[in-house]
């Protein structure tokens, strides 16, 4: 078979994995979906009472869809890279004539499906049943296009990296789970980040996680209201900068720390 | 036709303890070499550079022909190896497992043939996760022979099993073996390198110290047998040379059967342990403890 082939192959075998299992599919695919859902329907309309522009649905979507990136690539690939080198499934493919680039393209191709279809709920849900309007501008679609793009890229090369950070399939859920979790708050998915204190705002400020948020806020709040981000606008080009630094660091880290094999195995 | 095995001088230090000192090994094609040994004796690190996951620090080793620690995914397509740990694939049914791994074959036997092989057959879409342990090795050794492999490594591989799963997975790999394929063994039961070597090898303290056929090991076949049974209430036991003579001797002595006759040879397991003897000693009991004595 062509390595096109046992990618199709590794890609198809990887989802079914994926949507086998209950936590994955609760916690990373229906998650930003439910939460956009709960929230819209806990402040309603609450937020325009209040003076803004936005509905509840508005105000938190660009938030969820940068959440759900996270959740799709870094999340799902740190955990599950974690587990299989824990239980030996990747010194097993590793003793198959399987291209070894083979076994990553099935995690992109998880990670682009995943992300892709959680994506188009999370639209599809705001749109229909939030009736929140979608932007039509053919730029604000290409600001979405390379948001999305560097944001799932960045999260995917960097869960392959930290993977090896969350050792042994134990520990992984809390190692890396939890920072991702402060990270979605302090970062602008869960709250309005010009609400949180500045100290956390320059924390969150280093990771891609606020950067896609931004993007994200970028695309679907009206043009207007970038006046009231902390910069006083979407700062695009550092957007871009910060995120391709990030793929690039992950690619790197990635690259040099990956094992097939259980540290202190071989 | 060249040995699919051939190791000379191989050396293995971990942070400056020696794991492997100097070991030979020739392994033929067709046969079913088991090697054992204690555990920390060298054996996993030899199986590991055998199957191209170690560096070896000095000697020569050819595998079907190439060196291991060069060879490519070529050397791999003739190579099976069913590792030691049998975990993971949980959420794939035990027909997807093994399709997945026949498509990164060149030439792969039938998927459905060898689950009937294997004895998997009425297990085909049930997960693997709900396998019993014995099945679940019979899914690895289907996964490690689907790429019809010259060469495959079964390390521990009844580890856990129940008698009865013990000698359904040793009739599997008797079949193998029959079909020509060469296996090497790793194990901790003798009973189990009895049964389907041809020859074993035995490694401690980073040696071979012996490769021989499980009737000969250590000089077997030529030691004493031991003639036992029952007379005037207790067992009585003797040493002997020829014991179709001493039988024959009891036999007239006591008109007809001989109460609880029982002629043993010493066990493969007798054989190995004293061989293994004096390694064990030197090589894992620390100095302070022989000076107490």
């Amino acid at each position: 078979m062509s390595l096109a082939a046992i990618a199709v192959d590794r890609t198809v075998l990887e989802l079914k994995m994926y949507f086998r299992e209950r936590e994955s599919v609760f916690f990373s695919f229906l998650f930003p979906v439910l939460m956009l859902s709960l929230f819209a329907a806990v402040f309603g309309d609450s937020f325009r009472q209040g003076g803004s522009e936005l509905s509840a649905a508005q105000f938190f979507l660009p938030g969820m869809i940068a959440g759900g990136v996270m959740l799709t690539s870094f999340q799902t690939l740190a955990l599950s890279v974690s587990m299989e080198r824990d239980d030996g499934t990747l010194k097993r493919l590793r003793s198959t004539p399987m291209p070894p680039v083979a076994y990553f393209l099935g995690k992109v191709g998880l990670v682009a499906a995943t992300s892709l279809a959680q994506l188009a709920l999370l639209l599809v849900v705001t749109r229909l049943v939030f009736d929140v309007s979608l932007p039509t501008e053919p730029s604000a679609w290409l600001t979405f296009l390379w948001v999305f793009l560097l944001g799932v890229g960045g999260g995917t090369v960097l869960g392959i990296a930290y993977s090896t950070v969350a050792g042994s399939a134990r520990s992984a859920g809390a190692v890396v789970i939890g920072p991702l979790l402060v990270l979605q708050f302090i970062s602008g998915v869960y709250f309005a980040y010009g609400d949180i204190p500045a100290w956390l705002q320059q924390v969150a400020a280093l990771f891609p996680l606020k950067w896609v948020a931004q993007g994200m806020r970028s695309v679907f709040y009206p043009s207007a209201m970038q006046t009231q981000e902390v910069a006083g606008s979407w700062e695009h080009p550092l957007t871009a900068l910060v995120l391709t630094l990030w793929l690039v660091a992950g690619l790197v880290l990635s690259a040099r720390t990956f094992s097939w094999f259980k540290r202190g195995s071989v | 036709m060249t040995s699919p095995v051939l190791v000379e001088g191989l050396h293995k230090t971990y942070s400056g303890v020696p794991a492997v000192a100097g070991l030979d090994l020739e392994i033929h094609a067709g046969e079913v070499f088991a090697l054992l040994g204690p555990n920390g004796a060298g054996k996993t690190t030899t199986v590991e550079v055998l199957e191209g996951f170690r560096r070896r620090d000095g000697g020569r080793v050819e595998v079907l022909g190439e060196d291991p620690q060069s060879a490519g995914l070529d050397w791999r397509q003739r190579l099976g190896i069913v590792l030691q740990s049998s975990r993971g694939l949980d959420l794939l049914t035990v027909r997807e497992a093994l399709a997945s791994t026949a498509k990164v074959y060149r030439q792969p036997r039938d998927v459905d043939e060898v689950l009937e092989w294997v004895g998997l057959g009425e297990k085909r879409d049930a997960r693997t996760a709900s396998l019993s342990g014995g099945q679940r090795r019979r899914l690895d050794v289907g996964m490690g022979i689907i790429g019809r492999p010259e060469l495959l490594f079964l390390d521990e591989p009844t580890t856990g099993f129940d008698p009865r799963a013990r000698r359904d997975f040793w009739a599997l790999i008797a079949g193998l073996a029959g079909d020509g394929t060469t296996i090497v063994l790793t194990t901790h039961y003798l009973d189990e390198a009895e049964q389907l070597a041809d020859r074993v090898g035995v490694i401690a303290g980073g040696r071979m110290l012996t490769v021989d056929t499980p009737a000969q090991l250590g000089g077997r076949h030529a030691q004493e047998a031991t003639v036992s049974w029952r007379e005037d209430g207790g067992v009585r036991t003797l040493s002997t040379a020829e014991p179709t003579a001493e039988v024959a001797r009891l036999a007239a002595r006591f008109g007809g059967e001989v109460p609880e006759l029982v002629v043993a040879r010493p066990t493969l397991e007798d054989t190995y342990l004293r061989l293994i003897e004096p390694h064990a000693v030197s090589v894992e009991r620390p100095v302070v403890e022989e000076v107490a004595r």
